[in-house]
């Protein structure tokens, strides 16, 4: 059924249209005076001002590695970020840990891990599927570049750019 | 009834789940409830293998009909006979179906049962799947989903016990993981014959060990680890290389030897990581030698060939490919009497069907596949490692005139060779032979002699890059398909063929592989009424000619 | 005889219209105009709560620098950069226009900047006339260049040959023609009152018996001019509602209305062509804001400040040369300029655009009959006074 809106019926003063054009302008007029009194701020003046100090907990910045209390990747290459990845953005080389090493037991490790932050959007996907707490998006917004290579965050950069995370995960501890 | 025949099999009653159904005298209950689509989780029980019933996972509850004191079945009201159930589990996997079994595979005893046996299993895994090579494809993750609990309610210290071991060459162990299930040892004693593998140490600390005296190095190796519902036993050469669900599984067909055992080759983004059995009783069942499942590096080899190339004093040194098929085809048509064709047993049979048309379009006076045999070892490598002879004679191509080709060549009456992915000098022929001849089309996927002294050289694909059927050694009918792309401009094989045919001969009308398939259906009795969509991913037995 | 052809020519006035010329178009008309698209950029964004274009200063940071130069406020550059911007971008035409016409367009767009030659700027200055062509029938003048201005959108819109360019370019051409009407019509009661067609005159009768909308003082305290405020004010309205639409401007840009046209007629332009369609949009928005300060608030004149020649005003302030006069009056009647600029921006980022068929309803239907009928008012109340 077709259904059929009433249209309003107008009074003189808003059929004759110029009072209505006085009201808005007032308001418009209103808005300007305000901002150039700096009375409103919306803009933040983006170099000199930052969010760095008002940036929420939660806030999702740049994917980053981190190492464990004992400086050991916490990363053990089960390419699950990978898997989960929207943008696939990530990729990941697995290697075996030589037996030599003293985290051999942990068995595995990324031989590469990149990350293209031209691809990655932010989602945080990586940091809720990672079972072993090794990768988190840390509050870093600005990250630039002037080549596509640079913008591909290899595994040094990403370890530099994620540090030490004093963690929850025991299961790589002997004892338990 | 029937008139009973000698070996006619006798039907049983059986209640699954409260539904009356029929199956043959022999028939192990875990089968009779996978006929009747309800599945019976177990980690121990394999078809192909004998059952110890070992894991536990399979309990049910199992009923004898209830018996009047005169041995006399009590019939219900619905005129079925009344069930006694028995009051504890029973494993399904060691047990035949009876005449009036009662079985119910999920009544809340069958569940609690799982649950436990889950909880038992677990209790000293060391729930490593981010690192496992078998997640994503390991039963104790799906069973677990399925049936176990979300929480460990173990407090005490887990058992530890031996990592990475290397029980052969290819066989990795993680003795960590492992369910104790003896798949492993039940393989290599009953099918492998080969009785390495063995339970050591007692209660918690059981594992799995082979022989101190031996390794685990018989060539069917590998299979143990296809057959381990989890991830105790890893190929050395896969392990840690990729994550199953990233492989796309193409199933195709081994082209090692004429077996033509069944395969699905995992591979990402245009790189082949493994090759598994897939499950065909008619040719390999679910098994598969290792020396076939780990030939595929060569189709990564750094020196494949990815251009066409044709000798320098011939024309340009990067020609196009419709320079380089227009030159074989002048060299060809100027040498048209004096040709000779030396294809390929390990070619399809279109491909096949292509070069007898072509070596009818070049006027060649011999055509033959060059042999390749080896040592058969009884199980699935066959002596005949070309995968498809049967195709090359059923389509006239193996002629068994190689000699007379290589005597020709070697007098002069022939003076042109097309080498379609064989190295000519493995037919007895040296470099000097070739060296006097006025044109060699070769074309390979990787460089030899041949292409080395051929004129004109057509980069190919390998078996993982293409479409196509093969006949194996019994006659059945298989179906290759494309696994990975080929590297660089190399072309499918047929394509090549097609095109030099085009150029020698004119227009054929054939623009796909089904085209080739319809045409061969079209001229070979045995293939009639076939399609490259018909043959199906187990293949079909045709008739050969006698 | 060609030194007898040289002798007859009037160098003097040559030399002055050249002067003129050369002052209006490339000291007022062109940084007007950049500084128009600023302000426009910095008011709408203050309207809108933003910060808008505050960056651009002298690029210092160009040669090492830590920071750019500001003058004043900041982004008062930003023009600048605009106009280097235009230049250095490719120039593309697109395959299938029709060239001759495609180039002419651009230029044509240009043309209200000659009707800027009969708007008088100012008073006199060192005894010349401060107005380019001091016609008689300058009215006249200015309209006929005006309506020329709908030729660069008719020729950009069809030699585009693309269907949303031809669209606007049409709705274009409908909206110039119909409001041209009115816009006419409502000047007559003007005329009618002044009994001419001379602008620099009409300026001169306003500083000597007050503004037409503001008559306080010399013949303006009369009856009859108190009578006229009501058809001058119904006149004023009509003409700026019709300057509105004559430049295309909201809320009357359907031409180039973004959300149904990409660009309107100038959708297949880039580079200067574009820069010049862009100009013309804002020259003639010059051109309608000049023509409403000299008809209706009295061009270059301010109660108490002397003309060019030192006549008028307070007589205390006769201590400073004439001349002085003569560029402050200059300097007024921009200033008015720019204060109808601004309102033209303000009432932009305020109102909604018309649906296409309330415009030509608004200009057929209400706006034609009303200046008609005000003609006819200001007839009556010329009669009944003049008796």
């Amino acid at each position: 059924m077709a259904y059929v809106v009433q249209r309003p019926e107008l009074t003189l003063k808003e059929k004759v249209y110029l009072p209505s054009i006085l009201s808005g302008l007032k308001i418009t007029f209103g808005h300007l005076v305000k901002t150039l009194k700096g009375e409103t701020k919306v803009t933040m003046q983006y170099p000199e001002e930052k969010w760095d100090a008002s940036l929420p907990e939660h806030y999702r910045g740049a994917p980053t590695l981190v190492r464990d209390e004992r400086g050991r990747e916490r990363c053990v290459a089960c390419q699950l970020c990978e898997f989960i990845c929207p943008p696939r953005a990530i990729t990941i080389k697995p290697e075996e840990i030589p037996a030599e090493n003293q985290y051999a037991k942990v068995e595995k490790r990324p031989a590469e891990f990149d990350i293209d932050m031209i691809r990655c959007i932010y989602c945080g996907m990586c940091e809720e599927v990672c079972p072993e707490q090794a990768i988190f998006l840390r509050k870093d917004y600005a990250i630039t570049g002037i080549t596509r290579a640079e913008m591909n965050h290899d595994k040094a950069k990403l370890y530099e750019l994620g540090g030490v995370f004093q963690g929850l995960v025991h299961k790589w501890n002997p004892e338990k | 009834m029937s008139t009973a025949t000698a070996n006619e099999v006798q039907l049983l009653n059986v209640q699954i789940d409260g539904v009356w159904m029929q199956f043959p005298k022999g028939t192990r209950v875990i089968e009779a409830c996978r006929q009747a689509k309800k599945h019976i989780p177990h980690y121990c029980y394999h078809p192909k293998l004998s059952a110890p019933g070992n894991c536990r996972m399979c309990l049910i509850e199992l009923g004898s009909p209830k018996m009047t004191p005169d041995r006399k079945p009590i019939v219900g009201a619905d005129g079925k006979p009344e069930i006694a159930w028995i009051p504890r589990p029973q494993i399904s996997c060691a047990q035949d179906v009876s005449e009036g079994m009662g079985i119910r595979t999920d009544s809340p005893m069958v569940r609690e049962c799982r649950q436990g046996v889950m909880e038992f299993l677990l209790i000293n895994h060391p729930l490593d799947c981010p690192i496992c090579d078998q997640a994503g494809e390991c039963k104790l993750q799906e069973f677990s989903v399925e049936h176990g609990n979300a929480e460990s309610r173990f407090l005490e210290r887990k058992v530890k016990k031996p990592k990475s071991v290397e029980l052969g060459p290819r066989v990795t162990l993680d003795a960590e993981r492992c369910i104790l299930c003896t798949r492993c040892i039940r393989f290599m004693k009953e099918v492998a014959n080969d009785d390495v593998l063995g339970i050591v140490d007692r209660g918690t600390f059981n594992s799995i060990a082979c022989h101190p005296d031996r390794a685990l190095d018989h060539n069917y190796s590998l299979n143990t680890v296809d057959i381990c519902p989890v991830g105790a036993l890893t190929s050395s050469d896969f392990r840690f290389k990729m994550r199953v669900w990233f492989l796309k599984e193409t199933a195709t067909v081994d082209t090692n030897c004429g077996t033509g055992s069944n395969i699905t080759v995992g591979s990402r983004e245009n790189t082949i990581y493994r090759i598994t059995p897939r499950d065909n009783d008619a040719v390999n069942g679910p098994w598969l030698p290792d020396s076939h499942r780990l030939n595929f590096k060569y189709v990564s080899d750094e020196r494949r060939l990815a251009a066409p190339a044709i000798r320098p004093q011939l024309g340009d040194s990067a020609p196009t490919w419709q320079q380089a098929i227009n030159l074989a085809a002048e060299r060809l048509k100027k040498n048209a009497g004096r040709v000779a064709v030396l294809a390929s047993g390990r070619a399809t049979n279109e491909e096949l069907f292509l070069v007898s048309r072509l070596a009818n379009a070049v006027g060649a006076v011999g055509v033959d596949i060059l042999p390749r045999t080896g040592a058969a070892d009884g199980m699935l490598i066959a002596a005949d490692r070309n995968p498809n002879t049967t195709g090359a004679k059923l389509l006239g191509v193996a002629t068994g005139k190689l000699a007379d080709i290589a005597a020709g060549i070697r007098d002069g009456r022939i003076t042109a060779l097309l080498a379609l992915g064989e190295d000519a000098t493995k037919a007895g022929l040296t470099a000097a032979d070739l060296a006097k001849l006025d044109a060699i089309v070769a074309t390979d996927i990787l460089p030899n002699a041949t292409t080395a002294a051929a004129h004109i050289v057509l980069p190919a694909s390998a078996p993982f890059e293409k479409r196509g059927s093969m006949i194996n050694l019994k006659g059945r009918l298989q179906r290759l398909n494309k696994a990975t792309n080929v590297p660089g401009n190399a072309r499918d094989d047929w394509e090549i063929l097609r095109d030099l045919i085009l150029a020698i001969s004119g227009s054929n009308g054939l623009h796909s592989i089904e085209d080739v398939f319809k045409a061969l259906a079209a001229e070979v009795p045995a293939l009639a009424g076939l399609s490259l969509s018909k043959i199906g991913d187990l293949g079909v037995d045709i008739a050969l000619p006698k | 005889m060609t030194a007898a052809l040289l002798a007859n020519i009037p160098w003097e006035m040559l030399a002055w219209s050249v002067a003129k010329a050369v002052f209006i178009i490339f000291l007022v008309v062109l940084p007007l105009v950049s500084y128009t698209v600023y302000a426009e950029r910095r008011v709408s964004a203050a309207i809108q709560d933003r910060v808008g274009p505050n960056r651009t200063g002298i690029p210092t940071s160009l040669l090492g620098f830590k920071k750019d130069i500001q003058l004043f406020l900041g982004g008062l550059g930003q023009p600048i950069a605009d106009a280097v911007k235009f230049i250095f971008k490719e120039d593309f035409t697109p395959a299938g226009v029709k060239h001759f016409y495609f180039w002419l367009a651009p230029v044509l767009a240009m043309l209200p900047l000659v009707s800027l030659a009969f708007i008088p700027f100012g008073s006199t200055f060192l005894g010349e006339k401060m107005v380019i062509a001091d016609v008689s029938v300058s009215v006249l003048g200015i309209f006929a260049v005006t309506g020329c201005g709908v030729y660069a959108i008719v020729l950009a819109g069809w030699a585009a040959n693309s269907k949303y360019p031809f669209l606007g370019g049409i709705r274009s051409t409908s909206q110039m023609i119909s409001y041209e009407l009115s816009m006419g019509l409502s000047i007559i009661p003007v005329l009618m009152l002044f009994g001419g067609m001379q602008l620099s005159s009409l300026v001169e009768y306003q500083a000597a018996n007050g503004w037409l909308l503001l008559p306080f003082w010399g013949k303006g305290l009369s009856l009859e001019r108190w009578l006229m405020l009501l058809p001058l004010g119904i006149s004023f309205i009509v003409f700026m509602i019709s300057v509105f639409a004559e430049t295309n401007r909201l809320p009357f840009d359907l031409p180039e209305s973004e959300t149904e046209l990409v660009a309107g007629y100038h959708t297949e332009y880039s580079s200067m062509k574009f820069a010049l369609f862009f100009l013309g949009e804002y020259v003639a928005m010059i051109v309608g804001s000049a023509l409403a300060v000299v008809f209706f608030f009295g061009g270059w004149h301010l109660p108490f400040i002397p003309n060019g020649a030192g006549e008028g005003g307070l007589s205390f302030l006769n201590f400073l040369p004439d001349w002085i006069w003569g560029i402050v009056n200059i300097g007024v009647f921009f200033g008015k300029v720019t204060v109808l600029l601004i309102f033209f921006i303000w009432v932009r980022w305020t109102l909604p655009r018309f649906r296409f068929d309330q415009l030509m309803r608004i200009g057929w239907l209400y706006l034609f009959e009303i200046a008609l009928a005000n003609i006819f008012l200001t007839a009556a109340i010329i009669a009944l006074t003049n008796k």
